[in-house]
């Protein structure tokens, strides 16, 4: 069936309404919380920390862990505390988002360690999950060479659309799923996942869509960082 | 830092400059804190940052009680919270939380459990509810049992069709209660008694003692920490001290 | 031949384009990549010669040779003492690094400094993250009693310490505490009332917290004179 109107009257290629906050957690090394649609979630990043067991180390350069967690409420059919295996894999592939965008050559045998939680649940908590843990990482001061940015595309019905809601995900006819990460200076995308039913020239599309959406959610984050250290630069 | 604490404490000062009886500012509640949470809360006390968060279902009574709901309560120490709680299932601190925060609503018969019963022996309502940290600047017993309380308060009745929950779907009916129950923790450092001790005084305190106390002033459950003794007189100056303080906070719950 | 992109002072975030050219070369905190050179942090730009630098506005102390920084004696050996000066690995202050005056083979070395001791030392040498040595023989390293510790922001010290230490000594005088503060953002106060003392901390967090604002001398000299 077609796919005409975007349930919540969005245009096809129209990012959710977001919303970010850096440091809001007094104890983090850094901290963000970033919200698109309803969908929010919370990052902390501790570091330098020390690794154990020692194997773990690295003696060139740091390392990151990433932890993602849905809480309990944060969903309608409620998640049992503790480590899922969908949690396991998202904490995986967030962690292989961020690392690229990393220099973390001055923290050898040390890691920093993220954590991304899961508030509310609306579809995209992996995506808005990287967009917090980014700012984190920035607020925490690690060496970033760029951000990262993320958010989902996929298809809905027969329509491409950039950011689907649950609503979307759950459509009746069909939906593809297509979560994507990268770093806006180069281009290069980070975060690659799909499950559904696309042709490759659909995700084509659907990519250069992706791409262009990132620069809303840069804006977002870049506001975020500027506004914590708002009066900071002197003149 | 050890002797820091106490010394401070024996000329009758706190590392922040607080009063021996006096509650952090500001106490604040925000409900609605997840739109899929049949009801949720997040207080922020001092620094000290909590959410809690309600989620229900339908199931079978315990044989003991099958004309009652069932109350299951869990908390985890979020590692994002403090850089000493690491990843891994709950450990004592964790598990104690949840139980203190339990004994708090379920002794004070806060929830009206005889009303979450749908049918006698075969089907009741199960109130989950979960305890989140956000930040730890200390006491977390008392704003997680604060979020706890507001949480519940604010909950409502997701749609029940037929035996079936219509998960996402929200009655306007909320949970019955018969009470609020609040939580107050005190701590003796050297031989002063505080009241909501920060987190520089939870490195240091010889005792801390939580407790629960309803609006008529009668104490439904206690909890005692630290690995040092406790005089009668001593514990009775707390819980007195607990069930004046408790007043000033549950003003907060409005 | 080169383009420098920002201003003095600049707020500038990760990834963001400070100068382009060859003319520059990247400093601390940025990095070239081609022939342009971005920042590597959320700071301040900062144009010393012809390095391009960001001055961070957050994280983590990062140790360096030559700073003074405060810990706390953690371990003994018979080689010296560890000390935990809040990075994930300990410093070592070796036997003959450990005080101005010799210490005989043998000697007690809980005498000297002892478990639990906070010190204020030297950092001499850093290699890697887990190689760092500390001195108590240079002036400025001593041991540190009767006070409290406080934690500041790292980036925030030079604030709080103000230029030829105006700003701490502005402190000092109107509460007649002894402060020292450590590069890696630990902080010692001590003598004077408990009153004072908290108010000496009080001071020094209000520089923390509006470090970036105008008139922050006069903030501080009028919040110590109202609450003395």
């Amino acid at each position: 069936m077609a796919y005409t109107k975007r349930f919540d009257g969005r245009k096809f290629d129209e990012i959710r309404a977001m919303d970010a906050k850096v440091g809001v957690i007094e104890r983090a090394t850094g901290s963000a919380m970033f919200k698109m649609g309803n969908t929010i979630a919370y990052a902390a990043v501790y570091g330098p920390r020390d690794l154990f067991p020692s194997f773990l180390q690295n003696s060139t350069r740091g390392i990151i862990r990433c932890y993602y967690d849905m809480w309990s409420f944060s969903v309608t059919d409620r998640k049992r505390p503790g480590p899922t295996r969908r949690s396991t894999e998202i904490s995986k592939v967030s962690e292989a988002a961020l690392f690229p965008a990393l220099r973390l050559g001055a923290f050898p045998n040390t890691t920093f360690d993220i954590y991304i939680n899961i508030i509310q649940a609306d579809a995209g908590t992996r995506t808005a999950g990287i967009n917090a843990a980014a700012l984190a990482l920035a607020d925490a001061g690690v060496p970033m060479e760029d951000l990262v940015c993320s958010v989902a595309v996929g298809k809905v019905g027969d329509k491409i659309c950039v950011d689907l809601d649950k609503e979307e995900e759950d459509f009746e006819e069909g939906a593809t799923d297509l979560p994507v990460a990268i770093m806006p200076r180069s281009g290069k995308i980070t975060l690659l996942q799909m499950d559904g039913n696309m042709t490759p020239k659909e995700i084509k599309e659907a990519l250069t869509m992706a791409k262009k959406a990132m620069e809303k959610v840069k804006k977002v984050q870049v506001k975020a960082l500027r506004d914590k250290y708002k009066g900071e630069d002197k003149k | 830092m050890n002797t820091e604490i106490k010394a401070l404490a024996e000329k009758g000062h706190r590392v922040d400059g607080r009063k021996f009886d006096e509650l952090r500012k500001p106490i604040k509640i925000e409900t609605g804190i997840s739109n899929k949470a049949e009801g949720s809360a997040k207080v922020t006390w001092g620094n000290t940052i909590v959410l809690a968060g309600i989620k229900m279902n339908v199931g079978t009574p315990y044989p003991d009680s099958q004309d009652q709901g069932v109350l299951i309560t869990g908390a985890e120490l979020s590692p994002m919270s403090d850089p000493k709680f690491l990843p891994g299932p709950p450990g004592p601190a964790a598990i104690e939380l949840a139980r203190v925060i339990d004994r708090g609503v379920r002794e004070s018969k806060m929830i009206d459990m005889k009303k979450l019963c749908v049918r006698e022996g075969e089907l009741v309502w199960t109130v989950f509810l979960d305890i989140y940290p956000i930040n730890n600047d200390g006491n977390l017993i008392d704003a997680a049992a604060l979020a706890a309380v507001a949480a519940l308060k604010s909950a409502v009745f997701p749609k029940l069709d037929g035996d079936k929950v219509l998960f996402g779907e929200f009655t306007k009916t909320k949970i019955p209660l018969n009470l609020l129950p609040i939580t107050c923790t005190l701590a003796k450092i050297g031989s002063k008694i505080v009241v909501d001790p920060c987190l520089e005084e939870e490195k240091d305190f010889d005792v801390r003692l939580s407790v629960a106390v309803s609006e008529k002033g009668d104490v439904h459950a206690m909890q005692k920490g630290g690995m040092v003794g406790l005089d009668i007189s001593e514990a009775d100056e707390m819980i007195k001290l607990a069930v004046k303080k408790s007043a000033e906070i549950r003003k907060v719950l409005k | 031949m080169g383009k420098i992109l920002v201003e003095e002072r600049q707020l500038v975030i990760p990834g963001e384009e400070l100068a382009e050219g060859i003319d520059n070369l990247p400093g601390e905190g940025a990095f070239r990549e081609d022939d342009k050179i971005y920042s590597l942090k959320v700071g301040l730009a900062h144009l010393d010669n012809r390095l391009m630098k960001v001055i961070p506005l957050g994280g983590k102390y990062l140790p360096k040779e030559g700073d003074v920084v405060i810990g706390k004696v953690v371990d003994i050996t018979m080689h010296g003492w560890r000390v935990d000066f809040g990075w994930p690995f300990f410093a070592t202050i070796m036997l003959r690094e450990g005080s101005r005056e010799f210490i005989p083979n043998g000697a007690d070395l809980t005498q000297y400094y002892d478990f639990g001791d906070y010190l204020a030392f030297k950092i001499i040498k850093v290699n890697g993250s887990k190689i760092l040595d500390g001195s108590m023989k240079v002036p400025g390293a001593k041991k540190l009693t009767n006070g409290r510790l406080i934690e500041v922001q790292p980036t925030r010290v030079p604030r709080i310490i103000g230029k030829q230490g105006s700003m701490i000594s502005l402190i000092k005088d109107a509460t007649g505490c002894f402060i020292v503060v450590g590069q890696n953002g630990y902080v010692w106060v001590s003598g004077g009332e408990p009153e004072k003392q908290l108010l000496a901390i009080r001071a020094i967090k209000l520089v923390e917290k509006e470090a970036h604002g105008e008139g922050l001398t006069d903030k501080i000299s009028k919040f110590l004179k109202e609450n003395s």
